[in-house]
């Protein structure tokens, strides 16, 4: 398969310059020390940090979008969760509700967490939620940071399971982990981020 | 009935109960006699300083002598404004913002005021023009410093959620709509609730000068009256100025949310 994106010169004052090719439907993980970039570069590819570079995504390069059009179809998913209203089913878009249930279900979410106030979920919940926040779009690529960083090990395997059925469903993701083994059953590419540059893991 | 002049010895009975301030705060170990006398004298000579300045003014009945007087009084007002949030943009940011918020909001009320309200012949009479002027810029100082340590607070605090509303696709103005508007509610807060307090709680100063002065109450209380629409006015343009100027400056032609740039 032709690399659907492909990432060229891309670099910050903090980080780069990155180079990378990823094919629809595979997984470029990126393990890494606290501290060396690995979050700023997914943030770089999201367009929410001052960058240069390009970034093609299906034959079309950001730049010639605008950017909340390009983060549609590029969508990151922080490792902290962010909310801007009092229950977690106002954080999605009206018409979609519906489809949300089904999907939090996948990943062991009770239904009834939907009309509880964001304030009284937990830490794993708030996670699996803003996956499911960014997943029902059904963007292209998924850039996740550290998705299962708080979850157990039923969660984790029903988050690597969703995230499976989505690649097979062409999209790409990029994955950051702390997780080796992790890196390793969902990476097609697996890279190592040291002090802002991306080396072959 | 004609304004009771105040002769010097007039105002220096009224000096000795900043005496009797200093001798409690010695005697109760308040030790704040020394910075009373400097701001009793700071003020003595401030006011007498501007009431020179404004008898000159007054007297050259010149308009560019005018505007230039209020165009300082701005600067020192935007000044205010840039440095009293806690957070603040680096650089010139924060002055420019306060300059522009307060120096619009300011010429827009005081000049509807002087050309439809007041109507003072010629309408931009310094008599008229300055006190107006300052007035208004008081209040409209006060609005636009709230909303903008207000937003500058809260933008930090929400990043998580400002940005998370961003990878999503919704566009900057979506996602830092909530806080701009509270910003301007915060900055609308004081003058609603002088308003609700005006003649209940508080005699309002410019009325209470001129019932002083010797103007009947009730043409007193016009006055009042138009002042706190005007103050209104001004602080409901101010805060709106300042918010979305600052909303506008926390981002870039990408849509970021550019926290890089506050110190």
């Amino acid at each position: 398969m032709p690399p659907a994106l492909i990432v060229k010169q891309l670099r910050s004052q903090f980080a780069g310059p990155f180079e990378l090719n990823l094919g629809g439907g595979e997984c470029a993980s990126i393990t890494g020390p606290s501290g060396s970039g690995k979050s700023l570069f997914l943030r770089m590819l999201a367009d929410l940090d001052p960058n240069e570079g390009e970034v093609w995504l299906n034959g079309r390069e950001r730049a010639s979008m605008p950017a909340p059009e390009w983060r549609r179809r590029a969508t990151y998913v922080s490792a902290e969760s962010g909310w801007w209203a009092d229950t977690v089913i106002e954080h999605f878009p009206p018409q979609r509700r519906k489809e949300v249930g089904p999907l939090s279900t996948l990943l062991g979410l009770r239904a009834d967490l939907l009309e509880a106030p964001v304030a009284q979920l937990s830490t794993g919940e708030k996670q699996r939620l803003a996956l499911v926040r960014a997943l029902l779009p059904n963007p292209p690529v998924l850039l996740l940071d550290e998705p299962t960083g708080p979850l157990d090990e039923v969660s984790v395997t029903q988050v690597e399971a969703l995230l499976r059925q989505r690649m097979a469903g062409g999209t790409a993701i990029l994955l950051v982990t702390h997780d080796p083994n992790q890196a390793v059953r969902l990476g097609h590419q697996r890279y190592r981020m040291m002090a802002g540059h991306l080396e072959a893991a | 009935m004609t304004p009771i002049l105040l002769t010097p010895f007039d105002i220096s009975m009224a000096a000795s109960l900043i005496v009797l301030d200093a001798v409690l705060s010695i005697l109760l170990k308040i030790r704040l006699h020394r910075q009373l006398t400097i701001a009793a004298a700071r003020m003595v000579l401030q006011l007498v300083a501007i009431g020179y300045v404004l008898k000159f003014i007054f007297s050259l009945n010149n308009p560019p002598a005018t505007l230039l007087l209020v165009l300082v009084m701005v600067l020192v007002a935007a000044r205010e404004v840039a440095a009293r949030p806690e957070r603040r943009f680096k650089g010139y940011s924060n002055l420019l913002i306060g300059f522009v918020s307060v120096g619009f909001a300011t010429f827009v009320t005081a000049i509807l005021a002087l050309t439809t309200a007041i109507r003072p012949q010629p309408w931009f009479d310094p008599h008229y023009a300055i006190p107006l002027a300052g007035i208004i810029l008081g209040n409209v100082l006060n609005s636009a410093s709230l909303s903008l340590d207000t937003l500058l607070g809260s933008v930090r605090r929400e990043r998580p959620a400002i940005e998370a509303r961003l990878a999503l696709g919704d566009s900057y103005r979506e996602a830092i709509a909530p806080l701009v508007r509270e910003a301007i509610r915060r900055g609308l807060l004081p003058i609603i609730n002088q308003m609700s307090a005006a003649g209940i709680v508080t005699l309002p100063g410019i009325m209470t000068g001129q019932i002083l002065a010797g103007l009947d109450p009730l043409e007193a209380v016009k006055y009042q009256i138009l002042l706190m629409f005007l103050l209104s006015g001004g602080s409901g343009l101010s805060a709106l100025a300042v918010s979305y100027l600052a909303a506008w400056r926390l981002t870039d032609e990408r849509q970021r949310l550019r926290l890089d740039r506050l110190q």
